[in-house]
């Protein structure tokens, strides 16, 4: 029945091994299940139901809880932007609209080429380095709007595989919340987070 | 001010390895853990309690007190809160990524005292890089044999899951928490009868505790709760983190003792105003906190009593700063949008009143605002929360709705004149005059692939609703949609001139 890989499965046994009750994966396998397809369609839904021990009903009424499950195209990379209170007083809707701009997407929507989605979202805990933007949930501090210009223009010519937090920060990050000390490599490889499974290593080719 | 620092001692003084197994260890860690294995539950919990630490989520409940309420089935759980969410604050972001064994440690004390044997971390889904941290860190100490079975060659065993959320700032209230961990929609339960303590994850006595919280644990046994309670001369013990954000010269996290002043914060810890601009507000703790002004409140004592005592909190320690340029209006309407978009739907008052609110706001700025519009905001706040009380009288299940009331109150008691201003004169005239990008509340998801769709939503508004609806009149579905449209429309041109 299931459609989804191989290491999919094994990662989604693994998940479930560490909940008392199959039902507290939904969450997590939905994750999965964007990794698997970009985004959730019915039959990703449908397989977590499965894995879950509950019906489809029950796995859409999460999915659409929550503004990070995505269930429709979602491009490749995907911006976020925070306009809330601490980001907006420092110049967040001015970030935004640059990026909004700068790639011909406007809120909630994606490019032709499925490269790049645009988004404002409520506060991303980086108020200290306001204004803030995330790619694919990897954070970037203090950018400007030229730099989130700047940042829209590398994503189209650099079409990174992996989205790094660090190199993005050096290339479009300002001021910080506070002191990020060492550098880490992994990073993000679609538009959901880059934790256990969903995300990967950089090699030394990519930096 | 010259108090020891707990919880960023380590990452200060060790900044490239603060995060590492092998630095933890060297510099004291993990011994509290191994001596919490060899106590009682009565003497963890007693010596919480005499601690006087209190919950750093923005409760700021007695944390041994909390533990003390277990309630006697098994098994029990520990939830860990770390969906950081409260706009301003970003204090737990640094602890996960920086010191994450020290909240490692704490989470194997707070098992101990609460006979737990399954530990659950629950981080916001947009902290990716705070949670790759801390299964990092997880698996070092599973590796070393400090968590899974027979942790540290004892006969207590203790699992420990990472949970990721996933945008929902509502799963930071406990009960919504437990919701969104069983794998349902993260909708808050009625307290009674679903206290945690008691009532649960899977319906079994739990225990959630916040991150700083946990994190100060591993101290409060090293010193002793004395040694501890005396650090701040005041009657909140401990240090506290405070989020500094807004237009001040330093932002940043500070670990502070509790009981400086306001003045002492923002002028010197955080450097004064930028640009040499003047102190018109601050929120004293995180977005659901009433505001601050300097001539009442800048001398206050930053504690948990003076703050309450002002009709405000301390909440989750998030300071906003905002100067003389900032328009109340437009910094109410964002913090009311947020509340708006978080809004889990379950309770009307809560759901509809903070729409309402929400668009009022916004015709306000944009100059379609009337003279009766701060009236009918305090009206509709009403709605929510009873006489606009702090705390608040609840007509809610959780503190939400309540929260989403605190800038109005700051609009009708210190701002009136500038509101009316804004109506009289038509919209706004702080720099950088321009309204809220589309309403979240009814757009929060990508649409399908369409570029040419925004020349539609630009060009299909008309001007925000300002007839003389009462707020009593619920906003129907007709309702929604059109205020989608109407928002979108107040800057309709812009969207129009995007390809």
């Amino acid at each position: 029945m299931s459609h989804w890989s191989e290491a999919t499965r094994e990662r989604a046994h693994q998940i479930i091994s560490r909940y008392p009750e199959k039902r507290s994966a939904v969450m997590p396998l939905l994750y999965l299940a964007m990794a698997e397809e970009g985004h959730l369609t019915d039959a990703g839904m449908a397989e977590v139901a499965e894995w879950c021990e509950i019906t489809p009903a029950q796995v859409l009424s999460v999915a659409s809880f929550y503004t990070m499950y995505k269930r429709e195209q979602t491009g490749k990379y995907l911006i976020s932007c925070c306009t809330s209170i601490s980001c907006m007083l420092l110049g967040g809707d001015d970030v935004f609209h640059a990026v909004e701009d700068e790639s011909g997407v406007p809120h909630g929507e994606t490019d032709e080429e499925g490269l790049i989605s645009v988004e404002h979202v409520e506060c991303i805990g980086a108020c200290g380095g306001a204004p803030a933007v995330q790619v694919n949930y990897e954070l970037i501090e203090g950018v400007t709007p030229e730099k989130g210009r700047e940042l829209v223009q590398w994503l189209r010519k650099a079409k990174p595989e992996i989205v790094n937090t660090d190199e993005m920060q050096q290339l479009f990050g300002g001021s910080r919340s506070f002191d990020w000390a060492i550098p880490e490599d992994e990073g993000a490889i679609g538009p959901y987070p880059a934790f256990g499974p969903l995300g990967t290593v950089r090699s030394e080719a990519d930096s | 001010m010259t108090t020891p620092l707990l919880v960023t001692k380590r990452m200060t003084e060790h900044r490239s390895d603060s995060h590492t197994i092998d630095r933890y260890e060297s510099t004291g860690g993990y011994v509290e853990a191994k001596r919490a294995l060899g106590m009682t539950r009565d003497d963890l919990v007693e010596e919480v309690k005499s601690s006087g630490l209190l919950g750093r989520g923005g409760a700021a409940f007695s944390a041994g007190l909390k533990w003390s309420f277990l309630a006697p089935a098994r098994p029990s759980y520990l939830v860990v809160n770390a969906d950081e969410s409260e706009p301003g604050t970003f204090k737990d972001r640094q602890l996960l990524e920086r010191d994450p064994h020290q909240m490692v440690e704490g989470i194997i004390i707070t098992a101990v005292a609460n006979e737990a044997h399954h530990a659950f971390i629950y981080i916001r889904g947009e902290y990716a890089k705070p949670a790759r941290r801390v299964q990092r860190a997880l698996d070092e100490a599973y590796a070393k044999g400090y968590l899974g079975k027979g942790i540290f060659g004892s006969g207590y065993d203790l699992e420990v899951t990472v949970h990721l959320g996933a945008g929902a700032y509502i799963c930071g209230e406990e009960t919504a928490l437990i919701n969104s961990l069983e794998g349902l929609r993260g909708e808050p339960r009625l307290k009674p009868p679903y206290f945690p303590a008691a009532k649960g994850l899977y319906m079994k006595p739990t225990i959630v505790n916040n991150v700083e919280t946990v994190s100060n644990l591993p101290h409060i046994l090293a010193m002793g709760p004395d040694e501890y309670s005396k650090i701040s001369d005041s009657a909140d013990t401990g240090t506290f983190m405070m989020s500094l954000s807004g237009h001040v010269n330093d932002p940043g996290n500070y670990e502070l003792p509790h009981g400086i002043t306001w003045r002492d914060l923002i002028y010197d810890i955080g450097g004064g105003i930028r640009d040499g601009k003047e102190l018109k507000t601050w929120i004293p703790g995180g977005a659901s906190a009433p505001w601050f002004v300097p001539d009442q409140h800048i001398d206050l004592e930053i504690t948990k009593e003076a703050t309450a005592g002002a009709g405000s909190m301390l909440g989750s320690g998030a300071v906003i700063v905002m100067d003389e340029d900032t328009c109340m209006v437009r910094a109410a309407e964002r913090i009311v949008r947020f509340f708006s978009h978080e809004s889990c739907g379950q309770c009307t008052p809560c759901r509809e009143g903070t729409t309402w609110m929400e668009m009022i706001l916004r015709r306000i700025e944009v100059g379609q605002g009337r003279e009766v519009d701060l009236d009918l905001l305090v009206d509709v706040s009403d709605g929510i929360s009873i006489d606009l009380a702090w705390p608040p009288k609840m007509t809610t299940i959780c503190p939400l709705g309540p929260s989403a009331v605190s800038p109005i109150i700051a609009l009708r008691d210190y701002f009136r004149d500038e509101v009316q201003e804004h109506v009289s004169n038509r919209g706004c005239w702080f720099p950088g005059a321009r309204v809220s990008p589309h309403p979240t509340a009814v757009a929060d998801r990508p649409q399908p692939v369409s570029i040419g769709a925004s020349s539609e939503r630009g060009s299909g508004g008309r001007p925000p609703d300002a007839t003389g609806r009462s707020s009593d009149q619920v906003a129907s579905h007709d309702d929604r949609a059109r205020r989608s449209s109407d928002a979108v429309s107040t800057e309709g041109d812009r969207v129009e001139e995007t390809p």
